[in-house]
């Protein structure tokens, strides 16, 4: 390898084939304890390898991310290609954790898993780049719109500009040229005044003998060559003619196929269970009680699932067989108001005196909003294949954090790490569920009783019911206005706080805030869900301001610009969606504008819905986005992200209702927990700004807005107020 | 046994007749382009054409499909090995995020453009509303199929008593 003169810094070597290769090492005996367990566990370095170069001059990116539509593995590998001078149509990737040779899992995993803060040794040794890895590392692996903004930014340009240098190094030393005389272009180099040019290819021997550069100088914005174009995704054209492989789609000698099903009432065991029907039946291998879940094994997936609807299974009573969604609302809304009364409600945020500014406000307002329980409802339903031989596990499963898969599978069965092999497929959708370890488990503990590799697969009635949730919450909001009409309080109380712990900010110039909060008891299991906390506080604090824009007798962009005076990034998509959209044009009869501002995961967007309110359903005819991620490294990629995270959350505003009933959730599939489809879904505008601030994430920014700017509209076509959602269950926001 | 033509291959299974005929292509043949999304025809992931036209395939016991002509997404490249014009739009629009919904989107849209070579936006809602896409792809699937009809040939007009010409 290359030459190791601190703990941790970039490093590269040469592979087997002469494959030149550049990433961040780490070296035996380092001080962080974490890593160096692992070290001791696994093998005697641990290279984190970004890029490789191969003899026939191609260039492999390792991308450690999960593609889950998001185009991950195109946009990683064009921003290692630009630093590199790469030539794009010889660049490909590989998925880190899918390859053996890098079974090692990056250094960035294990600091995501355990929340570890920076060691001291990347700290000394790196500056700059690889500290906004660190950062990622607190994060989901592919989650957390991170991506870009930290592995791209941070690994894959540091990587490709050190690999660039260190090529150039080797090819001045061997033409007895000055660096500075020499060009790279297209995986070449250049040396124009001899005439001289051979492929990176040449030199990568050579290379590999250089000291890395601690710290490469990365291009600026004038630069770049590939960051900044559409280049069209890696993972497409597999897509188009079912080549595409995702975890319910491997195959194995001898698979076979287990349905499960999980307590209607999370919590529950399994009481007595009757299997004499289903043992019977045709293809039933086994039947399994694992207390918390019975599983059907069986030589095909529909045998297995036939034979899990003919079990007969009493689940054990948990106290929570009488509750229902209204009392679930009504305990929140109780708790909250008791955490107040007693003053021992949780203080998110506090400028100034809300209170007092409140009692001597000239005008005042208050409304109260509910939330409710949402599902995923990824299009692949959850599913893993999991094979026990010999003391190894393998696991076959697209996941959002395959490190937590392979630990947790470890501590399962207690086993050494190494003893865990993580194969991760494509991901037929993650929106947050699949980053949780509870299917990967149930598989392995399944394959625990059979013989030869299983593939568990939850029917759609599962996925929907064994989810977990975005958590219903409830919210009041009350404020004070000045004399002027803008805001002079800010008192805001809900319920439930997770992550970002941003998400509760108000991006709005208000002198006296109170931003509090109660933890309740939630009787569902909850997870993370497309841009987490900010579905909840982007639909309050905009469905309220609008209220506020009312109350004073204003416009509401113009309300809102006022209040955001002094942040441009801010002003600007204001100022770009109100002339995308034309606000304030004459709409036609039963038709409303409405916009909403929010900022989440390092990007801003503001949003304008048209809505055609004269249907049964309120229809959003189209939307205009304007988002500002600092810089858009693909932008038609980017627009993809944002145009989705809209009709993901607009279904939600629309339609996502989980309830609970007599303590289970209602819903179990499409037909009673509806998706928008295509003839609902508006037609969508985005504007794109690079206002080149630190890069933000593009895969959950467009939802947060959605679902306020809809009701906004609402409003401006009815008069009406939406304080509750879905729209299409809403009672006008009687609470 | 149950004896299929799929992708123009006669097979001859030993299969229950009560199974849905996704089961069979994805367990059986292998054929795994068509997907499983929710088992009650509410999706569409697992759109296969039955002579030609699109049905729900987790929701049609193999029995029923003994006797017709079953294509898959594997079946409607050309003999060539060439892209279907729809497939070629879906590239070309950068239409698939996630992806699994995409072999079913696309049977539903070869077969909508074989009976409607130039739909309206209403008979493109009327094709597709079967089809769920959870990453939200609904206006570039709209865009990719206007593009892909007009890129196919047009159909082969009947030469009848009109003034052709």
């Amino acid at each position: 390898m290359g030459k190791w003169t601190r703990r941790g810094f970039i490093a590269a070597g040469l592979a087997t084939g002469g494959v030149f290769t550049v990433g961040v090492a780490l070296r035996e005996g380092h001080r962080a304890p974490k890593l160096a367990a692992m070290m001791t566990d696994e093998c005697e370095s641990l290279i984190n390898v970004w890029v490789k170069l191969s003899q026939d001059n191609t260039v492999t990116a390792i991308v450690p991310h999960s593609e889950m539509g998001q185009g991950v593995f195109t946009s990683m590998a064009q921003m290692l290609a630009d630093e590199m001078d790469a030539d794009w149509t010889s660049v490909t990737f590989e998925q880190a954790p899918a390859h053996e040779a890098y079974a090692n899992y990056p250094l960035g995993r294990e600091f995501l898993m355990g929340g570890t803060t920076v060691p001291g040794f990347v700290q000394d040794s790196l500056n700059g780049g690889f500290l906004r890895i660190a950062q990622a590392m607190s994060l989901q692996i592919t989650g957390g719109s991170t991506a870009v903004r930290f592995t791209g930014q941070g690994g894959m340009r540091v990587a490709g500009a050190a690999a660039r240098e260190m090529l150039r190094k080797a090819a001045a030393k061997a033409w007895n040229v000055s660096e500075a005389s020499l060009r790279t272009e297209k995986s070449y180099i250049y040396h124009d005044a001899s005439d001289r040019s051979a492929p990176y290819a040449d030199f990568a021997q050579a290379a590999s003998d250089m000291a890395p550069p601690t710290q490469p100088t990365l291009k600026t914005p004038d630069q770049y060559t590939l960051m900044g174009t559409s280049v069209a995704r890696f993972d497409i054209p597999a897509k188009v003619d079912g080549t595409a492989q995702f975890g319910i789609d491997v195959d194995l000698p001898g698979l076979r196929y287990a349905a499960v099903m999980g307590p209607p009432i999370f919590g529950a065991q399994v009481e007595t269970l009757d299997t004499s029907r289903a043992a019977a039946m045709r293809g039933v291998r086994q039947i399994l009680n694992e207390g918390d879940f019975v599983a059907v094994v069986a030589d095909s997936y529909w045998h297995a699932e036939q034979a899990l609807a003919a079990l007969d299974i009493r689940w054990t009573k948990t106290g929570r067989e009488q509750l229902n969604q209204a009392e679930i609302y009504a305990q929140f809304r109780a708790d909250m108001a008791l955490a107040v009364d007693k003053g021992d409600e949780k203080t998110d945020i506090k400028i100034g005196n809300a209170r007092k500014a409140l009692a001597t406000a000239s005008k005042t307002l208050e409304a109260e909003f509910t939330l409710p329980y949402l599902a995923h409802a990824a299009m692949e339903p959850l599913n893993a294949t999991a094979l026990i031989k010999d003391g190894k596990v393998d696991i076959w499963i697209g996941h959002q954090n395959p490190l937590a898969v392979r630990d947790e599978v470890a501590g399962l069965l207690g086993v050494k790490k190494t003893a865990v092999t993580v194969h991760n497929t494509l991901l037929g959708g993650g929106f947050g569920r699949r980053s949780e370890a509870d299917y990967p488990l149930m598989a392995v503990r399944i394959a625990q009783h059979v013989e030869g590799p299983v593939k568990m697969i939850w029917s759609r009635e599962e996925d929907t019911r064994q989810d977990f949730y975005r958590p219903a919450t409830t919210a009041k909001i009350m404020a004070g206005l000045g004399e002027d009409g803008k805001p002079v309080s800010w008192d805001y109380q809900f319920v439930h706080k997770h992550d970002p712990p941003e998400a509760s900010e108000i991006p709005y110039a208000i002198d006296n805030q109170l931003i509090h909060y109660a933890e309740t008891d939630n009787p569902i299991r909850f997870g993370p869900w497309r841009s987490v906390d900010h579905t909840q506080h982007g639909f309050f604090i905009e469905a309220f301001m609008d209220e506020l824009a009312t109350e004073a007798g204003q416009d509401p962009l113009a309300y809102r610009r006022a209040l955001v005076a002094d942040k441009p990034r801010f002003v600007a998509v204001l100022d770009k969606v109100a002339e995308a959209a034309n606000w304030g044009r004459t709409l036609p009869e039963g038709h409303g504008l409405g916009v909403a501002l929010a900022a989440s995961f390092g990007t801003v967007v503001a949003q304008v819905v048209e809505v055609d309110t004269t249907g049964p359903v309120p229809r959003a005819v189209k939307v205009w986005a304007a988002a500002d991620p600092g810089y858009v490294v693909n932008p038609d990629g980017f627009i993809a992200q944002i145009e989705s995270g809209i009709i993901y959350g607009l279904t939600a505003a629309l339609y996502g209702d989980i309830t609970v009933e007599n303590g289970a959730v209602a819903q179990s599939n499409f037909h009673d927990y509806p998706m928008l489809r295509i003839d609902e879904a508006p037609e969508i505008e985005v504007v794109l700004i690079n206002s080149h601030a630190p890069l933000g994430g593009g895969g959950e920014p467009g939802t947060p807005p959605i679902a306020p700017a809809l009701v906004n509209a609402i409003f401006d076509a009815t008069g009406e107020r939406v304080r509750a959602l879905p729209i299409t269950l809403s009672d006008g926001g009687a609470v | 046994m149950a004896r299929l033509k799929i992708n123009g291959q006669v097979q001859t299974l030993d299969v229950d007749p009560d199974m849905p005929l996704l089961w069979v292509l994805r367990e059986q043949l292998k054929l795994t382009g068509t997907k499983f999304g929710c088992g009650i025809a509410q999706c569409g992931a697992c759109t296969v054409h039955v002579d030609g036209f699109p049905v729900r395939a987790c929701s049609t016991p193999v029995a029923f499909a003994e006797d017709t002509e079953i294509t898959t997404i594997e079946g409607i490249k050309d003999g060539a090995g060439q892209l279907h014009a729809v497939q070629q739009a879906w590239i070309d629009h950068q239409v698939p995020q996630c992806g699994y919904c995409q072999s079913g989107q696309i049977m539903s849209a070869v077969a909508l453009l074989r009976e409607t070579p130039n739909p309206t936006d209403a008979d493109i809602d009327a094709a597709m509303r079967g089809n769920i896409c959870r990453c939200g792809a609904y206006g570039r699937i709209r865009d990719a199929i206007k593009s892909a009809a007009a890129q196919m040939p047009a159909p082969l007009v009947e030469t009848g008593d009109a003034d052709n010409g």
